[in-house]
């Protein structure tokens, strides 16, 4: 659904200025605040941490307002060391992870919103439902018709490369909220993320259901919104290339077909 | 209101089974538009000052008058299918968006039903 303005009720307001800690060596953050207790807009909040007490990344000077600051600051994390995927954000006008962005890579003041275009459920922590139940629509486990082998099912090296640049998705959702076609149609398209997934499945030497998964992908829509925009490699913090996963995929389409 | 859990809101109607031969169409059409625009621009800029006459002596050469009968069935094809997508992608008004590419559709058989009689026209003698 393309929404080119912010609906009334979602547009962010100035919000509160929080007291600088006592330090010659602060950072200035702005950060998106909203509280559906409270009602209203959004605001957004001005911090200032105090680097000389707190650690190199962003996710740190989060915790450091948290602690020191605003205990009602919220946002996901677990963690902090990029394996999770859970404190995805919007740093300085990209999706990445804030446990991996240093604040030396942000020049001025850091401003840090939710992944864009899903629902708010409280400051930082944005509703990902739609986003875990398509992962769950492309079925993403191993699926064979043989019977199981009385041990593992082989693989060669050269078939387990062929994962490389896939298994390492974390889902952190960064690639498909950075996509202006995932913004749009969003409940129809299935986004980076799960596109990556869904070709990691497909080039699975081992799984067997390659035809049935071609044939839930194949839609004008599923699929076929990726327009190469290329927002979702430029900002995956685990540098995986989804758009080229999604064009392998469309490959495939054809090649089944001539 | 109606109350429906994620994935029931994810699969919907489930998957159309299409979508390649649009994709495939407008890369196939792509491809072509590059050597048909080119000649498509060497026409027009050749027939700078030509009088009606000389055109219709040009488009009596059957190879000018096909190469501009598929210039414009491969432009035209290109531009429906591009402007579905776009249509696609920003109407999400149910009949606002079938209008749309109603007249989509009928915009590229219309021009290209038009052009297409108005070169046979010329070529055959005016």
């Amino acid at each position: 659904m393309a929404q080119l303005k912010l609906p009334k009720g979602s547009s962010p307001k100035a919000g509160k200025v929080w007291p600088k800690p006592k330090s010659e060596n602060i950072r200035e953050f702005k950060i998106y605040r909203y509280d559906p207790d409270q009602g209203g807009n959004p605001r957004i909040d001005t911090f200032f941490v105090n680097l000389d007490d707190c650690g190199p990344m962003i996710l740190d000077a989060l915790l450091w307002i948290k602690d020191n600051i605003d205990a009602t600051l919220t946002l996901r994390r677990s963690c902090r060391e990029g394996i999770c995927g859970s404190c995805s954000m919007n740093v300085d006008g990209l999706n990445t992870l804030a446990c991996t962005k240093g604040m030396e890579e942000v020049d001025g003041v850091i401003k840090i919103y939710p992944l864009p275009h899903l629902p708010v459920v409280k400051d930082l922590v944005p509703d990902l439902n739609n986003f875990y139940a398509q992962h769950r629509s492309i079925e993403p486990w191993l699926q064979t018709k043989t019977p199981a082998p009385g041990t593992e099912w082989l693989q060669s090296h050269g078939d387990r490369e062929k994962l490389d640049g896939l298994y390492e998705c974390i889902l952190c959702a960064c690639c498909s909220t950075s996509c202006p076609s995932y913004w749009w149609n969003g409940d129809r398209y299935l986004g980076p993320a799960v596109l990556l997934q869904a070709y990691r499945w497909l080039i699975d030497s081992r799984d067997e259901a390659t035809g049935e998964r071609l044939d839930n992908l194949e839609d004008p829509f599923r699929l076929y919104r990726c327009h190469t925009i290329m927002n979702c490699t430029n900002v995956c913090p685990k540098g995986l290339n989804p758009a080229q996963a999604i064009a392998e995929i469309k490959k495939l389409m054809v090649e089944r077909q001539i | 209101m109606s109350i429906k859990t994620s994935l029931k809101k994810i699969t919907g109607l489930g998957s159309a089974k299409t979508g390649t031969t649009h994709f495939w169409h407008q890369r196939l059409t792509a491809l072509a538009n590059i050597p048909l625009s080119l000649f498509l621009i060497w026409f027009i800029i050749s027939l700078a000052g030509a009088d009606r006459y000389l055109l219709i002596l040009k488009l009596s050469n059957p190879i000018i008058s096909t190469l501009l009968i598929l210039a414009i069935l491969s432009i035209l094809w290109h531009m429906r299918l591009g402007m579905q997508v776009v249509i696609e992608d920003y109407i999400t008004t149910e009949i606002r968006k079938i209008l749309a590419l109603t007249l989509n559709n009928f915009f590229v058989i219309g021009v290209g039903a038009l052009s297409i009689i108005s070169i046979l026209k010329l070529g055959f003698g005016g």
